[in-house]
Formats: C-alpha cells, structure tokens, sequence
C-alpha cells in the first residue's frame, strides 16, 4: 500500500479545489472577466446573442402597445369614430410582432448557449490536459473527488454564465429600462404603481436565491454523508452482518437521512416563502393600477387600451422579474466556480520538459543514481530519500528491501521521474532525466506499481495501454509472460472481457499480473517492480520470473519486494532504512554480514511461532 | 467479490469481443466507465403504483390538503381576468359610481389573498410530502437490505444499489411533487377552455383551435427532443466519465506515457458532446417561435373577430380584455402537463426498480419463537450431518460433521473452494443449511435470534474493513456496551495502541476512506480490536492472504494469540504459524471433512494436508486460483 506515506500530508491537502472553500474576492472577479473574455472568442455568435437580445426586448415590448391599440381602435370603431377594416392591420401587426418575438428569442437564447457550450468544449480539454500533466505531488496533496466536482459541476457554473447571467442582464436592463420609460411618460402615476412590485419582486428573489444556493453547498454535503452512511453500509455488509449490526446501522442512517431532510424542509420553506410574496406583490401592485387606472378611464383620462398596455406589460415583466435571483446566482456560481476552475488550469505542473529537452538516447542501457535525496513537501526536515548513489547496467537485476517507511518506493518514483529529486541526479545512459523530454523518460522507465489502476475496458485494451497501435500476438505473449494467458482464455469474454471499476472483478494476485504485462508491452530500459507480487503466490511468482529472464536481458531491473523470495535471486541488493542504504552486495554476502538483512532472512524462513514472538519481546 | 455475472456491461467504443483482425485504433479508448440504464418504462404500471401508494398512504391527509389547495389556487388564478373583465365592463364606464368599481377591487383583494394563502398551503404541504416520502421509501430498502440474503449483496454491485437508493428514490419524489401540480394544470386548461366558452362561445371556439395544434406540436416535438436531450445527457456523461478517469487513472496514465493521445482521444468525445448538445439546445429552443407564432395568431383573431364583435354589441370590450389575458396563460399547462408524461414514465421505470429492491426474498429471519442465546451458553460449536449451498444442486459442504468444543481452538485448512467460508458464514447463519444442523453452545442457530448470534460470536474477515469515522468509533462499532476504557484496553491487547497515540489526534483521529490513511497491518489490528471488545465468547476469524511486511506480520501474529485467549476459535488458516499454533487442525476438500487432528498427527497420515504442507507455498489454501497440473500432480 502507498497510501501509508500520503498519511502525513492528507492534512496539507490543496484546499482551493473544495466546494466549502471561499473563493476570495478579487479571484472572483477575475475570474467573472476572464469568462467573459473567453465567451468573446466567439465574437460572432456572443455578438448575434445580444443583438437578438435587444431585438427581442423590443418585440416583447411591443406587444402590449400593439395591444392596447387594438382595444382602442375596438372602441373607436364601437364608436363609429373608424371604419371596421382599421382592424386588420393592427391584428397583423400583432401577429408579426408575436413571430418576431418568438424568433428573435430563439436566436439570442441558442446563440448564447452555444457560446456557452463552446467555451465548455474550450475549458474541458484544458483541464484534462492539464490534470493529465500535474505531478504526482499535486495529486497526492488533492482529493481526486475535488477534482471530479471542478471538472464537472464548475465546468457547468462557467457555461451556464453567458446564457443566465450576461444576457439576462442585457435583457433584464432594457426590458426594464425601456419599460419604465414608456410606461412613466405614459403616465407617471400609473407607471409608478405599475412598476411598484418590480423592487421588490428583484429583492425576494435575489434573496431567495442566495440562500438556496447556500443551503444547497450544506445539503449536498449532508446528502453527500447520507450516501456514504449506506454505501459504507452496503459495501461492508459482511462486517455489518458480522456484528449483528443493523440496528446501529440503522440509527446512523437515521441520523443522517434526518438532518439531510430537516434541510430539505428548510429549503422548500424558503422557496415557497418568498415566491408567494413575490407573486402576492405582483397582484398588489396589478390590484392598485386596475383601482386607479380604472378611475381614470372612468373620468376619461386615459384610454381603455392605455390600460389594457399597463396590466399586459407587467404580465410580461413578471417573468424576468422573478429569474432575477437566478441572474444573480449566475453571477456568484460563475465567480466561484470559474476562480475554482481557472486555479486548476493555470496551476503550474512542476515536473515538465524542460526548455531544450532531448528525447532520451538509449545506448548502453546504464541507470546511474548518484547522492539523490528528497523530502516530500511540508515534510522538508525528514527526507524520504537521503544520498543514495547506485549504478546499473543492461541485464542487471537490482534487489531493494527494507522496513515499511525506508523510502523504497519514493526512491522507486524519483526513476521515471514522478517527483523531482531535491538534491543529487538521476541519469540514463550519461543523460540527466531532467534534461530530457518527459514522455521519452517515462517510456524508458516502466514501473509496475502495488496498487494498479485498471482501466474499465477489456482486458486486451488494459495490456495494450501503453501501445495500443501494437499487434495482437504481442498482447498474447506478454499475458503469457506474465502467467495470465490461460486465466483470461477461461474467462467468457476472453480477451475482450471488460475489467475495472464496472468489470469483473478480479483478485489482487490477477490485477498484479496484468499490471506485469501491460507493463511489459513498454518494453523499457528500467523495469521496476515496485512490491507488485506480493498478492501473487510464491509458485506462480516463480513461473513468472522465469518468463521474464529474456526480457531482463535487454534491461535494468529494480525490484522492491518484502518477500526476500522474490528477490533474492538479484546481483545485487540494497537494504534501505530511514532512505538511507545501510547494507549492500548480494544475497550471500548479505547474509554472511549476519545485519539487518539477515536477521529479516530468519524471521521469513523459519515463519515458527516462538522465533516471532521472541522478535517482538525483543524489538 | 463479485464474480463473473451474465450481462456484464459492454464497452461502448468496441461491441463485439476483440477479433485477431481488429483495427488497433480501437483498442485506444479512453472513459467507457459509465452505468447505462434504461430511463424511460411505460407510462403506467398498476403494481408499482400501488407499491408506491403504500409510501404515500400514511399523508393521506396531506394528499387531500395539498389537493383542495390545487384546485383553491387554480380557481383564484382563473378568477382574476373575469374581476378585470368586469372592472372594464362595469366600473370603468364614465357614468359608473365608483363604489362599483372598489367593489371589484375589494373582490380583486380577497381573491389575491385566497391565492396567496392556496399557493403557499400547496406548495409547503406537497414539497414536504414528496420529500417525506422519498426519505420513507429510502429508508425502507435500505432497512430491508439490511436483512435480506448475503447472496443477494454478494451478486450485487454497491454501485447499482446506491444508484436504486438516490437516482430511483429521487425520480419518485420528483413525480410525486409534480403530480400534484398536474391536477391544477389540467384544472387549469379546462377552467380555462370552460370559462371561455362561457364568455363568448364562439370567439372562443375560433381562440381554442390553436390548442389542439399546440398540443399536436408539442408531443410531436417532443419524442424527438426527448432523444436529443438523451443524446447530449448520454455524450455528457461519457465525457464526464472519461474525465474520472482520468483523474483517477492519472498515476497509470503518466506511467505509461498516454496523456498526449488520450488527450486526442478525450477531444474527440468533447467533440461529440458539444454537437449532441447543441443539437438539443436547437430542439429546446424551436418551441419558442412555435408558441409565440400559435398565441400571436390566437391574439390576432382576439383583435379582429373579437373587435368586431364588439362592435356589433355581441361582447363587451372587457370580454376582449379577459380573452387576451387567457390566451397567454395557455401554454403553461400544456408545456407542464408534457413534461409531466416523461416524468411519470421516469418515474414508473424508476418505480419498478424500487419494488424489485423491495421485493427481493429475505431468506434467514428469526423463528416466531426464537430466543436469545445468553451468557450461560458456552462457545462450542457443532456441525451434525450439514449439507449446503448457494445453489442447492450444487452443494459446497456435504455431509460435514464435526465439534469445537469450548475453548478450542481450530484450524481450517482446505484448497480454494473446499467450504471453508461457507462453514463460517454457516455459524453465524448468515444463509440456513439445506439438510443438517448447526449448532452454537448446544443450540440450533434457527432457534436463536440473529441479534443473540451476533453478539456470542465476534468475526474477523479477511480484508479488513472500516468505516469513515474516528479510530475509536471504529473499535467500537456497534458495541455500544464498550466504554472508552474498553476500546484503549482492546488496542492496548491487540498491539495498536502504540501507533494509534502516535496519530495526529490519537483515538479521535478521522480515518480517511475505508481507513485509507492507515497500512493494510495497522488495518488489520483495528479489525482485531474491533472484534476483542465485542468480548464474544466464540471468534471465527479468515486469516488474510495479502503479504504484509516480516514486522507488522509477528505484531499480528502475537494480536491473534491474544485475540484468541479464552474463546472457542475457529480460523481460516493461511499461515504455518497460525496452523501450528490451533488445538486442531480440519482438513476441508471439495466440501468434505477429510482429516483432522494436529499437526504431527496429520503429518504422520501422510494424507492432503501433508502434501499440501510439503508443497511449500507461502500459504495454505492459497494454491494459484489455476492450480496447474504439474502443481497438481505434485501435491497429489
């Protein structure tokens, strides 16, 4: 397991990539701008939104005047005062009005959403690039969860911007603007009563909004605890049943599904509270201009129609009026969520090529260490790794061993480069792997890690990861190599058998076998096996090690193990303690310095009862 | 584990299994790990709806409020264009007193505040429900998982559960939430059509021709909408997939060099996206035009028909008002009441999966008459004539027999799918035998209850497993009965006191997924000390198999000594050490009790376990998962 070294520095995790951190202000901005920026790259289409934007404004603006005068010219011609045919016209009038409003909406909404969709596209590939190329050191100080909710739930709050902020801004402004300016010089009373829910309707619902969304951070998380109250449950229902526990289990999901509940109670409290004032002032506000309105048409002040405008328009202002709240959350979401997204993509990956790098020339096959040390971040004082100097040539086999803590997979991830050493160098073939490009590095050096991910697709894809392009016989013979062959003919699928997450899934001993082989595809210079047999048992572990004797021919072999089995067949081997090598040479010579070496080489031969538990007294 | 299971999911970028003559670019995909379910069912399925009702029964108050606050509010909303009609009609007219026209608006007050009292009464009663209901509905599959077959979990993804639990419960809450709202809508539409027609007839019948065009319109549009919109959610979530994977997979990814052509790759699949959702913002958007040209046309015939009948006298002008107003309160129930037909067909699939969770047998309940198992029952445990398995045709154990008596300890020892688990899982009655009986302190486990049978045995797995929480919940548990003395007092026994005070906050320190920020031995002693404090007098305990390093092995070889002191022990043995330290060892060959007796004895016998012993492996059963023939003949 790796995950005993990460322990000291989960602490020190990238705290900017969590939901519950606060973006500050200036970041916020910042970030508000850029996305703007960034909508502007598609000048064309963010330019069409807000034409159609305004062209729509005045349709919709429109329709009411249009209105109106249909009930006037009714009235008129009731009057005999106009001929019936005047009508038509104004019908017409109302129809194209509509068409156009309705066009003009279609446009300014999917041209806006395309930029917003196009930007996505933009933002997406960065930040796969860009999660693809950080370090090591940047994942393990960040939750991989964090990362999933920036790329995916940020991502959306970005798009989102130009379509519900920017251009219901646009939107929301003129409407109202152009609005009260033809209403108030209409008539300032009316205009004045007309609009009077308008602030107050803005207000509601910006409140009302924010504190959803605030409620809506803390209800994910308890709906976040909810769920793994019962996916912990589910998972261990062995240790469940084990204990005859379901009670207790059933108390904590309670507690759980009860505070999750409370909180959604709240939240449809708050929402109902302030959408019925809203809606309440609205019909205040259309009670009072139909009273004093009324009196005027009545007393011959205003016409039918004027009326008939007024209570028309604030139907229509209803609407963008309430989805104010929702302009204003775009703005906060955008402000969040893009300085979230914007710090990840311009987070900058501290292992890179350097300016001139040169592809890696392999000639002889030598792995040179010379004094590398290096000390993980916040850990400065207590180096994983401190001074260690080795040199290996072409089919040499390097055994590494030591206490759990020695610093032997540190050292193992400094060779492909995952980390930088703080101190010292690491070369190939005279070749500092720092001068020279990153993928010919990693090509160079393949690593068979303790924990291998495996990728969901079939098992066939999974060996072929580093060279998908290769012939199908090669898959075949490094799954033979790696002993896995006849396993995977008796799987149902074959080769084409899906693995991974949503796959079959398959034994610890099964994943390091076909990690081995698809790291054997590599081909590499160094090959390192980083603890990567300790779930395959010792006779299948000695098969494979006789199928791996023509491929060692041709490279450095660097196995880590903590069964001295599996590597006391080597050259040579280090023995770390505290990231220091402390004994050296091979396995008899070891064992004749009667160290630390030989003392581990009693206690895993002689595996009695009493030799341990006098091993523990004694330690 | 799970082990191979028919219909396994397919990877979408290669649906046929790989031919020799397959193009190599299709072996380089990136993110296929995604769930695929089927999302719409039919629109109405009877059982499910009367399973669903019984969540819905205990509100059946709440459903009557929340159904006359509906109909309230719906009334009040039709109500208002006819106040304006009449304020325009009778109030408004130059010789009008006008009393008459505060009349109106007094009438204009009352409807507003029974509107705003309905829509609040509504709301509040129906949201709540709904959520009450979802929380219900959760709790009880989740309840009932709790009890139904092991067998049952061991074939199920906690994946596919989890999804029953939050994206199946939510798309009920939603349906029922929007249920309630489809009774005011289609209140609405015919309010509105009736009052129309009572108004005017035949303007309105000239107005109402567009209604059923809208409808048309709108269902045609919407099953092609409705798979764009599938499209684009679909391309959504590969992507999105594709991205955790990434994440995820970033340390393999960079091992083996790929970003650069997964990069490529990823483009591709943003690529398809950013097409599937354009394409379903197009569909989104064309509605708009469509209605507004509908509602235009309606308004126009409104101004012409309707203007000339009031020129004629036929209407009043506020009987042209109160059209207008209607005509553009039309599209709302209609575009509500479509969504509410792909909500209810979510819903129904949805509803179906629930009641599959929900039904699912449960099959070791407690006898009516089952009592505990108390502290006067020792620990010895025996096996009479037990035969059993997971698929009665195919028994794991046969005819097995034998006794522990209390403060034995035993090993069991036996090649891979001998029986050995299934004996432990047998003890504890986590599945009932088919023939035969199985006996804890003297008593058959059918008739004890499950809670008796938990607390008199304590159990060790083989992956330690723990949960999100402090170290000392964790030691804890569910023994409740544990002060904090007891649990320092079982780390102390067991060996992990020392690392856990050398944690950053000692007891109370958090522990990460699954404990994920402790190794595997540091793990496995808090599983140890988890199981001491139970203080169970019987411990049943598989030995891991994972390779720990020399050091922490003799801490928890030492752990097991103690763990084991005073208590009837039945292991699953792996390690010589544990083997030769049991009082007995049983032997277990494909589901049959071949040996016992110690170590010397058997070795003398010279039967499996001696071949077994002299094959050397590092553990016992754990002979390669494909033992290979000369391995075979070797041990034979």
């Amino acid at each position: 397991m790796t995950k005993n070294i990460h322990a000291g520095r989960e602490a020190s995790s990238d705290r900017v990539f969590r939901r519950t951190a606060t973006v500050d202000r200036q970041a916020g901005l910042g970030a508000i701008a850029r996305i703007t920026r960034m909508a502007f790259r598609y000048p064309i289409r963010a330019w069409l939104a807000l034409i159609a934007t305004v062209a729509a404004v005045l349709m919709q603006l429109s329709i009411p005047v249009i209105l109106g005068r249909a009930v006037d010219q009714t009235q008129a011609v009731a009057a005999s005062m106009a001929e019936p045919e005047t009508l038509y016209p104004i019908a017409l009038l109302l129809f194209i009005a509509s068409i156009a409003r309705g066009i003009f909406t279609l446009v300014q909404n999917y041209t806006a959403e395309s930029v917003g969709h196009a930007l996505a596209q933009d933002i997406r590939n960065a930040v796969y690039g860009k999660i693809q190329s950080l370090p090591f050191s940047f994942h393990d100080r960040t939750h991989s969860g964090d990362l999933i909710t920036v790329g995916m739930l940020d991502l959306e709050g970005v798009r989102m911007f130009f379509s519900t902020a920017l251009v219901r801004t646009v939107l929301l402004g003129l409407l109202i603007g152009l609005g009260a300016t033809l209403l108030l010089s209409t008539n300032l009373a009316l205009g004045l009563l007309a609009l009077s829910f308008v602030p107050f309707a803005g207000w509601r619902s910006t409140v009302m909004r924010l504190a959803l969304r605030r409620t809506w951070l803390i209800l994910q998380e308890r709906l976040g605890v909810l769920s793994q109250v019962m996916e912990e449950n589910l998972a261990g229902i062995r240790v469940v049943r084990a204990f005859a526990s379901s009670e207790y289990e059933m108390k904590k999901f309670e507690v759980a599904s009860k505070s999750a509940l409370e909180l959604s109670h709240e939240r449809i409290e708050t929402r109902v509270k302030n959408t019925s004032a809203m809606t309440l002032a609205f019909f205040i506000s259309m009670g009072l201009v139909l009273y004093v309105g009324g009196r005027q048409v009545a007393s011959g002040d205003i016409t039918l129609g004027t009326l008939a405008t007024f209570l028309t328009f604030m139907t229509i202002l209803q609407m963008p009026v309430r989805q104010l709240g929702m302009m204003v959350n775009g703005y906060a979401r955008a402000s969040t969520c893009g300085a979230r997204l914007f710090a990840l993509i311009d987070h900058e990956a501290e292992i890179e090529n350097a300016p001139d790098a040169q592809d890696l020339k392999i000639t002889n096959g030598t792995l040179k260490l010379e004094n590398v040390s290096f000390a993980y971040e916040g850990n400065t004082d207590r180096p994983a790794v401190s001074g260690i100097s080795f040199e290996a040539h072409k089919g040499e086999t390097v055994g590494i061993v030591g206490p759990p803590g020695s610093g032997k997979t540190t050292l193992m991830h400094l060779i492909p480069r995952f980390y930088d050493p703080t101190q010292g160098s690491i070369s190939i073939d005279g070749q500092d792997i720092r001068d020279a490009t990153l993928s010919s590095v990693r090509q160079a050096v393949a690593v068979v890690q303790q924990d291998s991910f495996l990728f969901t697709t079939s098992i066939e894809n999974n060996i072929a990861y580093a060279d998908p392009f290769t012939e199908t016989r090669e898959i075949r013979g490094v799954a033979e190599s790696a002993q896995l062959h006849d396993y995977i003919l008796g799987l149902p699928g074959k080769y084409g058998t899906i693995v991974g997450e949503r796959g079959v899934s398959l034994s610890g001993g099964q994943r390091q076998r076909l990690s081995i082989a698809r790291t054997l595809m590599m081909k590499p210079t160094v090959l390192i096996f980083d603890d990567s047999t300790a779930a395959i048992d010792a006779g299948t572990e000695n098969r494979i090690r006789t199928a791996l004797k023509d491929y060692a021919k041709d490279c450095v072999t660097l196995i880590v193990a903590h069964r001295l089995a599996s590597l006391m067949h080597a050259d040579r081997i280090l023995f770390l303690e505290e990231g220091r090598i402390i004994e050296q040479g091979s396995h008899e010579e070891l064992l004749k310095l009667e160290g630390r070496y030989s003392d581990l080489h009693e206690l895993q031969m002689r595996p009695n009862a009493e030799i341990l538990a006098n091993k523990v007294d004694t330690q | 584990m799970s082990q191979t299971k028919p219909g396994q999911p397919h990877d979408p970028h290669d649906p046929q299994a790989p031919q020799d003559d397959e193009s190599p670019r299709m072996r380089a995909v990136v993110g296929s790990d995604r769930i695929e379910e089927e999302i719409f069912g039919r629109v109405f399925d009877g059982k499910v709806t009367q399973r669903v009702w019984q969540f819905v029964r205990p509100y059946k108050r709440n459903v009557v409020i929340s159904v006359a606050a509906v109909v309230t509010f719906t009334l009040s909303q039709l109500t208002i264009p006819l106040l304006i009609r009449y304020a325009i009609d009778n109030g408004m007219a130059p010789d009008a007193p006008s009393t008459i026209l505060l009349g109106i608006v007094a009438l204009f007050a009352i409807v507003i505040a029974i509107n705003f009292f309905a829509s609040r009464v509504q709301e509040l009663v129906t949201g709540r429900m709904a959520e009450d209901v979802l929380f219900d509905i959760r709790r009880a599959m989740f309840s009932h998982l709790q009890r139904v077959s092991l067998s049952f979990m061991d074939k199920t993804e906690v994946g596919r559960l989890m999804s029953r639990l939050q994206g199946d419960v939510n798309s009920m809450q939603e349906f029922l939430e929007t249920s309630v709202l489809a009774i005011g809508d289609l209140l609405l539409l015919f309010g509105i059509v009736a009052v129309m027609l009572w108004l005017d007839w035949q303007l309105a019948l000239m107005v109402l021709t567009v209604i059923p065009v809208l409808f048309g319109v709108r269902i045609l549009w919407l099953t092609r909408a409705r798979a764009a919109f599938m499209a684009a959610h679909e391309a959504n979530s590969i992507t999105n997939g594709a991205l955790a994977e990434a994440i995820h997979g970033v340390r393999a990814v960079q091992a083996m060099d790929r970003a650069n052509l997964n990069a490529e790759l990823y483009e591709e699949l943003v690529d398809n996206t950013y097409k599937a959702q354009l394409r379903a913002s197009k569909l989104s958007q064309i509605m708009i035009p469509i209605v507004d040209t509908l509602t235009g046309s309606a308004m126009a015939v409104v101004a012409v028909a309707g203007g000339l009948m009031v020129v004629s006298g036929r209407i009043e002008v506020g009987v042209m008002v109160a059209f207008l107003f209607y005509i553009q309160r039309f599209f709302d129930p209609i575009r509500s009441l479509t969504m509410q037909y792909s909500v209810m067909q979510r819903a129904m699939a949805s509803g179906h999966r629930l009641t599959e969770v929900l039904d699912v047998d449960v099959d070791v309940e407690d006898a009516v008459d089952a009592s505990p198992l108390g502290d006067s029952d020792d620990g010895s445990v025996e096996f009479r004539n037990v035969t059993f398995g997971y698929n009665p045709e195919h028994p794991v154990l046969k005819d097995v027999s034998f006794r522990v008596n209390s403060g034995e300890t035993v090993a069991l020892v036996g090649p891979t799918g001998s029986g050995k688990s299934s004996s432990m899982a047998l003890i504890h009655r986590f599945y009932d035998v088919q023939n035969g009986t199985v006996l804890v302190g003297g008593r058959d486990v059918r008739d004890v209850t499950q809670k008796s049978l938990g607390r008199h045995i304590a159990m060790v797995l083989q992956e330690p497993y723990l949960f999100t929480g402090t170290v000392r919940d964790n030691i804890r548990y569910a023994t409740d009965w544990a002060d904090d003395e007891a649990v320092v007092e079982a780390a102390i026994a067991v060996g992990a006191h020392d690392f856990i005070e050398a944690l950053p906050q000692g007891y109370d320190t958090m522990l990460a997924e699954r404990g994920s920020n402790l190794s595997l031995g540091q793990r496995q002693l808090l599983s140890f000390a988890r199981a001491l404090v139970t203080d169970a007098k019987i411990l049943i305990m598989d030995e891991a198999t994972a390779n720990i390093d020399s050091y922490t092995e003799m801490q928890i070889q030492k752990a097991l000594q103690r763990l084991l002191e005073g208590r009837t022990g039945l292991v699953i043995a792996h390690r010589l050490a544990t083997i030769r330290n049991a009082d007995r060892i049983l032997v277990l060959q494909q589901g049959r009790l071949v040996e016992q007796g110690d170590h010397d004895t058997l070795i003398e016998h010279g039967g499996l376990y001696a071949q077994l012993y002299q094959l050397n492996y590092a553990s016992f059963d754990d002979l390669p998962d494909e033992l290979s023939d000369e391995d075979r003949t070797l041990a034979t």
